[in-house]
């Protein structure tokens, strides 16, 4: 992002509490209505729900705590989440589609399938996955307004 | 389909969502995963699902998804209700098995709304 790209005209942030499975879901619901509210297209919308979704449950089914935030640019969206735990061990095994270290209790909620990060990037245009093992994770996905064009390939 | 019709057909009982009953109902997917709602369904289908938390009002939500059917007589909580109705989600109970209510809405031309997948997880 360049220029006057790099405006940001909203930064909203969330706390996440690790463990905390009842209110799961409700920060990404807060994050649909801020973006519904601001007018933009409902397929971006849909896109960044489901990323968000998935990135606050691994908050609330891995780390102990965590912060996500919503950035609107002129030409963005973009939603970053630190949180502080145990991290991830070896990032790319963990972006394989169906890895999964999840317990019985996310399972039960139907999560831990070795689903969501993949899910995040497919639904993003971009992302980036840092870790430091026993400290935390640093997620940050992108969706760029000027690419409405670009679709999911399936879609 | 309309809503109405998927209740007819699946002897269901609406818990949420009374006077949606008229939307029209394109695709349905069954899951037993959130993430694989998440993943694959397709905006607009009909959610069949023993889940009955709150996640999963979210999650339909979320996915712009249409509706949701529980099987099995599942029933969900008073907070996951308050939710449904807070979000205009409509939700149905049936005390079908998941593999009868979907033969049973497949039966009556209902297709599917998932993503084809080449092994059950990459969607292409």
């Amino acid at each position: 992002m360049e220029g006057k790209g790099n405006n940001i005209l909203l930064h909203k942030m969330f706390h996440i509490e690790g463990g905390d499975f009842t209110s799961a879901g409700s920060i990404s619901d807060q994050v649909k209505k801020i973006l519904k509210e601001a007018g933009f297209p409902n397929k971006i919308i849909r896109r960044i729900s489901i990323a968000t979704f998935e990135a606050e449950m691994n908050v609330i089914c891995y780390a102990n705590r965590g912060n996500l935030s919503l950035f609107i640019t002129p030409n963005s969206l973009k939603v970053v989440v630190e949180d502080q735990g145990k991290g991830i061990p070896d990032v790319d095994l963990a972006m394989s589609e169906g890895y999964s270290t999840a317990d019985e209790k996310i399972r039960e909620l139907g999560f831990g399938a070795g689903m969501g990060l993949p899910n995040i990037r497919r639904n993003a245009d971009e992302m980036i996955l840092t870790s430091q093992f026993r400290h935390g994770t640093h997620l940050e996905f992108i969706i760029y307004l000027d690419r409405q064009e670009t679709q999911l390939p399936f879609e | 389909m309309t809503l109405k019709e998927v209740k007819e057909i699946l002897n269901a009982e609406v818990i949420s969502g009374d006077h949606d009953l008229e939307k029209e109902i394109k695709c349905a997917i069954a899951a037993e995963l959130l993430s694989d709602v998440l993943a694959l369904a397709q905006e607009g289908a009909l959610l069949i699902t023993g889940f009955t938390h709150s996640q999963v009002i979210y999650a339909a939500d979320l996915a712009n998804l249409c509706a949701i059917v529980l099987i099995k007589g599942k029933r969900p909580s008073e907070e996951t209700k308050r939710l449904a109705d807070q979000k205009k989600m409509p939700v149905l109970t049936t005390s079908f098995m998941m593999f009868e209510a979907c033969g049973l809405l497949y039966e009556y031309g209902l297709k599917t709304c998932a993503i084809k997948t080449e092994n059950g997880r990459k969607g292409k």
